[in-house]
């Protein structure tokens, strides 16, 4: 069995007193790409943004339990969040490329981790161009801003930034609900490419995406994780019928 | 009427209201210019202006507008940069907060007149400046500051949310995702802002009548130490700018070309504020194509 990078702990979230998230168990294994499924508002991307912490900057917000990643608790107070973040990167709905060249996007977060030598850096923009498959559409291109390129290029290009520092484990937050057919198509096989060597969490609105791209499958339904395991078996066989009635469009 | 008629009725008012604008505009820009440029002349822009005789210049004024203009942005710009900043990104949605935004809302629609007296009042007299560069900067920041700060702020609200999100989700502090990401993306709304604002005190009189005074002193072009009297650079002398010297020759100018003098002035301020608008423009979009690489 694959080794557990982030396992979460009887994590609840509340915003105020509304409780949005009661006490989620999940674990994440390495080189998988785990999908978060589930109707609007039951939770998923909310629990996505607390594996990077991303929820710490919203006002009244209390979460609870534990989320270990490597083994350590992120959210206790030795925590580095700069150098989580540098390890759990993530990529956002709509793509949000810095208003800079193409280049500097990608070497803002390697220059940010105190990469100095330019060639490395050249390497790694290369690299990670490369692994988001977008080099050959930016090769010539590396100087332009990065906002003049079209939605699906752009969010290959924020593939890229994240996946430049590094980092163990990408989140990402619906990554193709914004963009066209034929480059959400795209960047589905630049993910089952990429998962041989990082590890995804992916919440998506697409249930045939979940079942073509992920190794695992976890469904959420009004903050509670009704169930989750390997996406053939969720597909096939779910062990509840709450999760069958989703899957099979009876709501949600 | 059918909704075509209409369409077409609405079209042909609004055209109507934006060719009324545009002559208004036109109309007194061109009567500014045409009264004013066959007045103007090097001999006009680099002689002292005159008290009683004809053919008198606008040198130290259009010095001291220039050299206040600058002084006001350097004290005003950093002031209203950081207020911006901490308003959009730092200031909680709390009461304290909307106090703020509705004071500067009422500083911004104070009358310049009042700052000008306030500026005497305090800087004149109770800080014993007196008439003085320094007086007019401080009036001028009052003046400028709210305006300034309230662009600034819109400039940089107006940045995308998911820009900070991904700022921050690669790692970025709070602070360098505002200074890499947040600043460079609202540059150009802050210039424009800056450029506005910079109009708004070149042209500006009555806030400076009280606080750096109507009248020149004996400026002495070849001493730039700062600290002697005589220095174009002092701050403390009294410095009459062109805005301020279109006012004093036509309410109690004695000087039998008051009419010429005051209208080359006025477009010497003209051409002046639009060549500092042409090259603040071209200067920011250098810069911001310098930290955005866009084309």
């Amino acid at each position: 069995m694959r080794k557990e990078v982030i396992s979460a702990k009887d994590v609840k979230l509340s915003y105020g007193n509304f409780e949005a998230l009661h006490g989620i168990n999940l674990n994440f294994r390495e080189k998988e790409l785990t999908a978060l499924i589930g109707p609007s508002g039951c939770g998923k991307s909310t629990f996505l943004r607390c594996l990077n912490r991303m929820n710490d900057d919203i006002e009244n917000t209390t979460i609870t339990g534990e989320i270990l990643f490597d083994g350590q608790d992120i959210y206790s107070p030795k925590m580095d969040l700069v150098e989580l973040r540098k390890d759990v990167g993530m990529v956002f709905q709509q793509p949000t490329p810095f208003p800079f060249s193409v280049y500097n996007n990608i070497a803002y977060g390697l220059r940010l981790a105190g990469v100095k030598d330019k060639d490395l850096i050249d390497q790694r923009v290369e690299e990670s161009l490369k692994q988001a498959a977008i080099w050959n559409d930016v090769k010539d291109n590396l100087d332009r801003n990065a906002q003049a390129f079209s939605g699906g290029q752009q969010q290959r290009i924020c593939i890229a930034r994240a996946l430049a520092v590094r980092p163990k484990v990408v989140l990402l937050d619906e990554p193709t609900s914004a963009l066209d057919p034929i480059s959400s198509s795209e960047i589905e096989e630049t993910l089952l490419e990429l998962k041989q060597s990082y590890t995804f969490i992916m919440v998506t609105h697409n249930l045939q995406q979940a079942s073509r791209i992920s190794d695992r499958t976890a469904f959420f339904m009004n903050g509670d994780l009704i169930e989750a395991g390997p996406t053939e078996q969720m597909f096939i066989a779910p062990d509840k019928q709450i999760t069958s009635d989703y899957l099979n469009g009876r709501f949600g | 009427m059918n909704a075509k008629r209409s369409d077409k009725l609405a079209t042909i008012i609004i055209y109507i209201f934006v060719a009324i604008v545009v002559l208004i505009l036109a109309g007194i820009l061109g009567n500014i210019l045409i009264t004013g440029v066959p007045h103007l002349s090097w001999h006009f822009l680099t002689s002292e202006a005159s008290s009683y005789q004809a053919g008198g210049g606008v040198r130290d004024q259009l010095f001291n507008s220039i050299y206040l203009l600058i002084l006001t942005t350097i004290i005003s710009f950093p002031i209203a940069l950081g207020s911006a900043i901490y308003l959009s990104e730092y200031a909680k949605d709390n009461w304290v907060t909307s106090l703020i935004r509705t004071t500067i809302e009422i500083l911004s629609s104070l009358p310049s007149i009042v700052v000008g007296l306030f500026g005497y009042l305090l800087f004149v007299v109770q800080f014993g400046f007196g008439f003085s560069i320094i007086s007019g900067a401080l009036a001028l920041t009052f003046f400028n500051l709210p305006i300034l700060t309230s662009n600034i702020e819109q400039a940089i609200s107006g940045v995308p949310e998911q820009q900070r999100e991904a700022g921050l989700a690669l790692g970025l502090s709070n602070w360098k995702t505002i200074r890499g990401i947040v600043l460079p993306a609202a540059l150009p709304g802050i210039l424009t802002g800056l450029i506005l604002s910079a109009g708004r005190i070149f042209g500006e009189a009555a806030a400076l009548i009280y606080t750096a005074g109507q009248s020149g002193s004996t400026v002495n072009y070849t001493d730039w130490n700062p600290f002697s009297p005589t220095s174009p650079l002092n701050v403390m002398r009294p410095a009459e700018t062109l805005a301020v010297h279109i006012w004093k020759v036509n309410t109690e100018g004695i000087i039998s070309d008051a009419t010429i003098v005051s209208a080359a002035t006025s477009a010497l301020l003209v051409i002046v504020v639009i060549i500092f608008n042409l090259g603040a423009r071209y200067l920011g979009n250098k810069l911001y194509q310098k930290l955005t690489a866009a084309k």
